[in-house]
């Protein structure tokens, strides 16, 4: 049993599709203490929700677990059965969907889906469930809560819904919260409602939260670290100044290049990163991200980078830190 | 919702009155009559009995008669079953169809739904398979050719179940499982389709994360919202099963509605033609607005308005 909510060790899991296998996670270690918001960013297909979804056991039929273990609140997840991950979901661990417009069932109350994720996990019926979801939709801001209950997700506008998610997910009040693109789906005034309520909820409930997007302005406001996926791996991880100040990866200064400024006077271009993303069935023998880099080197064509640590938990994959630290420490040793 | 049924309602009477219409003139149209196959009929007795039916008169003249009898829920006197009125006969047929066309009914539904449903959660399995095999075989199939077959393996080989009548209960196995073939295989395909579709749903999802089992989640999240096209499928099935099939009835030798149907149009019974063809019509209608009521039931999307 180790010390961290999360606790991901090599992780590599695969899917198979017709195509071929789709090696979606490859050596992804993510380690996350209580009540910390860790942000993971990337882009489509990066498999930062695959990632998140390992926790719950979520991962679709045909995703195999090919190495490492998953770990969560003392649960082994990569060794359990689905019955008993199922005690876990909605309980410890709940996640809110990207898109609120067609994550809740249209045939349903409101009050009936809240409170079915507390007659599973809670034992709480009746009345007592009722008068517990009619708390809930207060406690995520929706107004006249008693008429809401009793309301369908059609009678609901986008960013309610998500505020109904919300309150499912928290329902039996998990220790994990998984966000996949919360406010994806949404307008931006919704968006920043939906993520200062997430933030006034965690400092409420003190539960963790893994919140995915590829929107690096979202997490910068709400998480402790942030890990930036590339093609199924970590290429970057650190505290969430780490990455915003001292950004050592050529992707994640690629990802800060693309944020609009507004504090810059003379108003600069974006500057996207070039290239399309990796195809995962044919994924590149060297580092994923060597064919859209600018500072590519050969090595960096035929061998992975591993890990350069810098100071305290910041480290990224990458060939030209690899080969600074390497310079530096032969500097240091002839130095002597 | 009572305004959208009265509605209905008074759009389903002008649908009947249409139905009755047409079938009138164009039944009237077609060359000979109810007289001309009977053997040495002299033009005295002809016209005698064309006279006994009020069909001497003008045709329009019949109409506006037989529409001022239809409202009085009057379908006038048979003219080949001499003595007995069409309202007689069609009350003394129709519940021995309607008894055999519902067990076919809920047998379809018994087997096509959750033959259905587990089709598309064993997508591409082996049960999938199988079911998406006999399900064609069973809609390829024509009833006239499984009814026989039926019957030679289980009357006439193994000697286990009658072959004719309605007698005992073992009796209605054959013709309701001959009846609710089709539909059967019809339901599970149309079951099977749009339980992919519901699977697929991001909903499905969220009950998974939830913690709701898989078979709960089918009963419960999927199924309701799946039905829709089966019952849409299912409500003017009813009428038509309901009301007897002139094949089943034939090769099984029961005497139901079916029959009088097919032997109202060959016999040229012009008051028989009327009266079954208004009773389906009117019984097709009843079903599509108890269809819509359901669909407003089942899916509080749907405002019936």
């Amino acid at each position: 049993m180790s010390d961290y909510l999360v606790d991901i060790q090599h992780e590599k899991l695969s899917f198979f599709t017709p195509a071929g296998e789709v090696r979606a996670l490859n050596d992804v270690t993510i380690r996350m203490k209580e009540g910390e918001v860790l942000g993971i960013v990337g882009e489509s297909g990066s498999g930062k929700s695959v990632t998140a979804y390992s926790i719950m056991g979520l991962t679709a039929e045909n995703g195999k677990l090919m190495g490492g273990t998953v770990e969560f609140n003392g649960h082994r997840i990569d060794q359990m059965s689905e019955q008993e991950i199922r005690k876990i979901r909605g309980k410890e661990v709940s996640i809110i969907f990207q898109d609120p417009m067609t994550s809740l069932n249209p045939v349903y109350t409101i009050g009936n889906q809240i409170e079915e994720v507390l007659k599973l996990h809670t034992g709480k019926r009746g009345a007592e469930a009722h008068a517990r979801a009619v708390e809930l939709l207060r406690l995520v801001g929706i107004n006249e809560p008693e008429k809401r209950v009793k309301q369908y997700p059609h009678e609901l506008s986008g960013g309610m819904r998500q505020r109904v998610m919300i309150a499912i997910a928290l329902a039996c009040e998990p220790k994990l919260l998984i966000a996949d693109e919360p406010t994806t789906a949404l307008d931006v005034t919704i968006q920043a409602q939906i993520l200062e309520l997430m933030q006034e909820l965690k400092g409420k409930l003190g539960m963790g939260i893994i919140l995915i997007t590829h929107d690096l302005g979202v997490v910068a406001s709400m998480c402790d670290h942030i890990a930036v996926m590339y093609a199924g791996e970590i290429v970057e991880y650190g505290e969430t100044d780490d990455i915003f100040y001292n950004p050592q990866h050529e992707y994640t200064k690629g990802l800060l290049r693309s944020i609009p400024k507004f504090s810059e006077r003379d108003y600069t271009k974006l500057v996207p990163i070039e290239g399309q993303p990796v195809d995962m069935l044919n994924p590149p023998v060297g580092c994923a991200f060597a064919p859209r880099c600018d500072s590519c080197m050969k090595i960096c064509l035929t061998k992975k980078p591993d890990r350069t640590d810098f100071e305290g938990v910041h480290y990224s994959r990458c060939w030209l830190q690899k080969k600074a630290a390497f310079m530096a420490a032969r500097g240091a040793e002839s130095g002597k | 919702m009572a305004k959208y049924i009265v509605k209905r309602i008074l759009m389903g009477f002008l649908t009947a009155f249409l139905v009755a219409t047409l079938t009138f003139f164009i039944m009237n149209l077609v060359p000979g009559g109810p007289f001309l196959s009977e053997k040495a009929i002299t033009p005295q007795a002809q016209a005698a009995m064309e006279a006994k039916f009020g069909m001497d008169k003008p045709l329009f003249q019949q109409y506006l008669t037989y529409m001022g009898d239809l409202v009085h829920g009057n379908l006038g006197m048979s003219i080949k079953k001499r003595g007995r009125t069409v309202n007689q006969i069609i009350a003394e047929k129709f519940p021995t169809s309607a008894r055999l066309g519902g067990l076919a009914i809920l047998f379809a539904l018994g087997v096509g739904v959750p033959l259905g449903s587990i089709a598309a959660f064993r997508r591409g399995k082996l049960a999938d398979n199988i079911i998406i095999v006999f399900a064609t075989a069973g809609i390829a199939i024509p009833s006239f050719l499984s009814s026989t077959l039926l019957m030679y393996i289980f009357s006439v080989k193994l000697k286990l179940l009658p072959s004719l009548g309605l007698k005992t209960a073992a009796s209605y196995i054959m013709p309701v499982f001959a009846l609710a073939l089709y539909p059967a295989s019809y339901i599970s395909r149309l079951m099977r389709s749009s339980m992919l579709d519901v699977i697929g749903q991001d909903y499905m999802r969220t009950a998974k994360a939830k913690g709701v089992s898989t078979f709960k989640s089918i009963f419960k999240h999927a199924l309701r919202n799946a039905i829709l096209p089966v019952v849409t499928y299912v409500g003017p099935l009813v009428a038509y099963l309901m009301t007897g099939s002139f094949i089943i009835e034939k090769i099984f030798t029961i005497p139901g509605l079916g029959h009088e149907f097919v032997g109202a149009i060959t016999s040229r019974d012009y008051p028989m033609i009327m009266g079954t063809t208004i009773f389906l019509a009117v019984f097709v209608i009843i079903m599509n607005v108890i269809v819509d009521i359901v669909y407003a039931f089942i899916d509080p999307r749907i405002k019936l308005k």
